[in-house]
């Protein structure tokens, strides 16, 4: 059957599965605008406030469900905009397609109006790019484009379409080749690396977002209370391990607990899934764990050493991986090694919970209310900075694929964008909490007016410290309280912008005028903003200084910093 | 070690192909001392052969890194002393009345060929190994080069083909 370009596209995206497709209209996907019209019993459009909003909804809606995220934008501004929302999507391994139009191709390289060389942009931050300007590649381009996504190591890849090819015929054939099986892979080294897992003093597991991403949850539950192994998680690997599991040992890293840390450093042997040594884990790298034998799983081949050295090394699936291990690894206890382990559990920071009429209101608290007041099926979403590390370290329970954050890039304004794509994902039946400070919230509110739209009930927790507050705390413990550019003094009226912007507002400086407000905010059916204000000097505890190891820790003392 | 590497990219021969394996260099901070890059007798695929200098981790990762992109058929990892290294040099010296001779003794004695002779400049051209290239270079001290291009190294493995590209 013939069909034009932007037929070809929607039929695509129907072969593909999507339902859903974020996006902005211009001037060079009119047609294939056009097209989403006549479409829309078929497939919903999401028109966001900014084309940046449309990529972090694609990346949320990816993320919740573990589907591919497709967004559309137009050429030139539409497709920059696009730009920082790839590159969140590319560092934390998310499976997005990215469409946009480009100029005519008569116009192409004349520097015409809205054009821009977006693929030569997007090459470094997609797992592939391509540029389509003949209609005859089109369908298997797209085809290829999903399949690119969503195997492997899981990306974000960019199709640029000029507009001559969303109008051109061409015949569309549906796709034939059935999708090949993949081969069974063989390891050879599992047995050696259960014997030295069997045969280990101090083991201790590295959980990384790979496990998420390989749907291996609960085989490293199980290798971990097989061989009884303490373990830590990664920001990208939050809801992984098991809460209220005497091995997890919560957050791992920069600003992770010291136990965690101290265990890591000290083990003999160190299992690490699915993960990429990050500087904000591995924060010295020449020193990280430089005692233990690394044994490192990955289904990248690229990570096997790239940023420290292992002795061991597997390049596969982590799922497939640890179901062969397991039979292989001995069942046993460690109570010695718990016993350290529990000594340095006597110096994790612990923080100090206030009345609930008194006016300093605590992340924690804020954090740990919020879980038990929306329950287990939550999905939480975070902006980044203080407010994004308390949601990690204080989040007392949460399902795999539903701690949506910006790990890699570290994308201010990437939460409410990612709250929207994923309640519109999964269609309003789970409460979607969108934990932000006033710094990264005034990066992209402008998203309110897309939760309007769409009756997006995405509740907005803010914690308004009037600072920049990342950044304050380095200036306070590293730069002589020089606090430059971090105190805007801006005098937002959070309540009033949400009416304004048509959503509900809230102003909470207790915690019992909090869990009213969030009691109101989950019966609501729409966009909910819930201002809460903590103290500027309110800090990040604890926190290992970039480049230090975990004896450099700093507890809950700024004093400590410098040492 | 900083030592110098050699290895064979066999791409998909697509429009921006050579822009994807640069940028990848540039990106994670690996040096490309030489590169070249043809089609092949298989239309759909193109041949590159880079040298670079790195100790082995920073050669791992070149290997792996340009392994990930989606249009790499394969990445091989060769060993001068197992495999035929050629590159072409082309030096145009300055030549007078006083040295035109002694330019044509040098060349014919080490069999540079003379592609061009032009109102006081000559074109010399040689092939060989890169250490012969350098070699040949030298012996042209002498004279007044105003201007020289080489290639870099294109390799070929001695023996049988260690890529199957239906894999």
């Amino acid at each position: 059957m013939t069909l034009n370009g932007s037929e070809i596209l929607v039929k695509v995206l129907l072969e593909e599965g999507v339902d859903t497709v974020f996006g902005y209209p211009g001037g060079c996907v009119l047609n294939i605008y056009d097209e989403l019209y006549k479409s829309s019993d078929k497939i919903r459009h999401i028109m966001t406030a900014h084309e940046q909003g449309a990529a972090h909804a694609a990346d949320g809606y990816a993320r919740a469900t573990g589907r591919t995220g497709v967004c559309i934008a137009t050429s030139g501004p539409g497709a920059t905009n696009l730009v920082t929302g790839l590159a969140t999507a590319y560092m934390d391994s998310v499976p997005m397609v990215a469409i946009t139009g480009n100029v005519p191709n008569s116009l192409i390289g004349r520097d015409s109006f809205q054009e821009v060389y977006i693929t030569g942009i997007t090459m470094p931050i997609t797992k592939h790019n391509f540029f389509v300007n003949d209609v005859n590649q089109l369908a298997d381009t797209l085809r290829r484009a999903f399949e690119i996504a969503h195997t492997g190591r899981f990306g974000p890849v960019h199709v640029d379409i000029t507009k001559d090819v969303t109008a051109a015929l061409c015949e569309y054939t549906p796709p034939t080749a059935e999708k090949k099986a993949q081969k069974p892979v063989e390891y050879d080294n599992l047995e050696e690396i259960a014997e030295v897992i069997n045969s280990a003093e101090r083991p201790f597991v590295y959980c990384g977002g790979g496990i998420r991403l390989s749907g291996a949850e609960e085989e490293v539950q199980r290798l971990i209370a097989k061989a009884d192994i303490p373990a830590s998680y990664t920001l990208m690997a939050a809801g992984v391990l098991g809460y209220g599991d005497r091995n997890n040992l919560g957050l791992l890293g920069m600003h992770g607990m010291y136990s965690g840390n101290k265990a890591i450093f000290n083990s003999d042997v160190m299992i690490a899934l699915g993960t990429r040594f990050s500087d904000r884990v591995a924060l010295n790298g020449k020193n990280f764990c430089k005692n233990s034998k690394i044994i490192h799983i990955d289904i990248a081949k690229s990570e096997i050493g790239k940023n420290v050295p292992c002795e061991y090394s597997v390049n596969g699936d982590i799922k497939d991986v640890l179901t062969k291990l397991l039979p292989l690894i001995k069942e046993q206890k460690r109570e010695k090694w718990h016993a350290d382990i529990d000594e340095w559990k006597k110096h994790d920071h612990v923080p100090v919970d206030v009345p609930e009429d008194s006016h300093e209101l605590k992340p924690h608290q804020i954090i740990r209310e919020t879980c038990k007041m929306a329950g287990e099926d939550a999905i939480y979403v975070t902006d980044v900075g203080q407010h994004q590390m308390w949601a990690a370290q204080y989040i007392s329970h949460v399902k795999p694929n539903s701690f949506l954050t910006s790990g890699g890039l570290g994308t201010m304004g990437y939460g409410y964008g990612a709250a929207i794509g994923a309640t519109i994902a999964t269609e309003g039946t789970r409460p979607v909490i969108h934990f932000t400070g006033d710094g990264s919230f005034h990066m992209n509110l402008n998203e309110a007016c897309t939760a309007v739209s769409y009756n997006v009930p995405v509740i907005t927790v803010i914690m308004n410290n009037q600072v920049l507050g990342m950044v304050h705390q380095w200036q306070q413990f590293f730069y002589g309280r020089r606090f430059s550019s971090s105190e805007p003094e801006r005098a937002t009226n959070y309540k009033a912008v949400a009416e304004g912007f048509g959503a509900k507002g809230y102003h909470c400086e207790t915690l019992a005028e909090y869990k009213a407000a969030l009691a109101e905010a989950l019966k609501a059916n729409g966009p909910v903003w819930i201002e809460c204000l903590i103290d500027r000097f309110e800090n990040v505890y604890p926190m290992i200084p970039g480049g230090k190891t975990v004896e450099d820790t700093i507890i809950n003392n700024p004093e400590e910093a410098g040492k | 070690m900083n030592e110098k590497h050699y290895l064979i990219l066999l791409v998909e021969n697509n429009a921006g192909v050579l822009t994807r394996i640069s940028s990848l260099f540039c990106q994670r901070g690996f040096n490309i001392d030489t590169l070249t890059v043809a089609s092949t007798d298989n239309p759909n695929i193109s041949r590159i052969t880079v040298s670079c200098f790195g100790d082995e981790t920073v050669y791992e990762q070149i290997m792996s890194q340009t392994e990930k992109l989606i249009e790499t058929k394969q990445v091989i990892s060769i060993e001068p002393e197992h495999a035929v290294l050629r590159e072409l040099l082309l030096v145009k010296v300055e030549t007078d009345s006083d040295n035109v001779d002694e330019v044509v003794r040098t060349a014919a004695h080490h069999h540079f060929r003379i592609v061009d002779s032009h109102k006081g400049y000559m074109v010399l051209e040689t092939s060989g190994s890169p250490e012969k290239i350098e070699r040949m270079l030298a012996l042209l001290k002498p004279f007044k080069i105003v201007e020289m291009c080489r290639t870099g190294a294109t390799a070929l493995e001695k023996g049988k083909v260690n890529y199957d590209l239906d894999n």
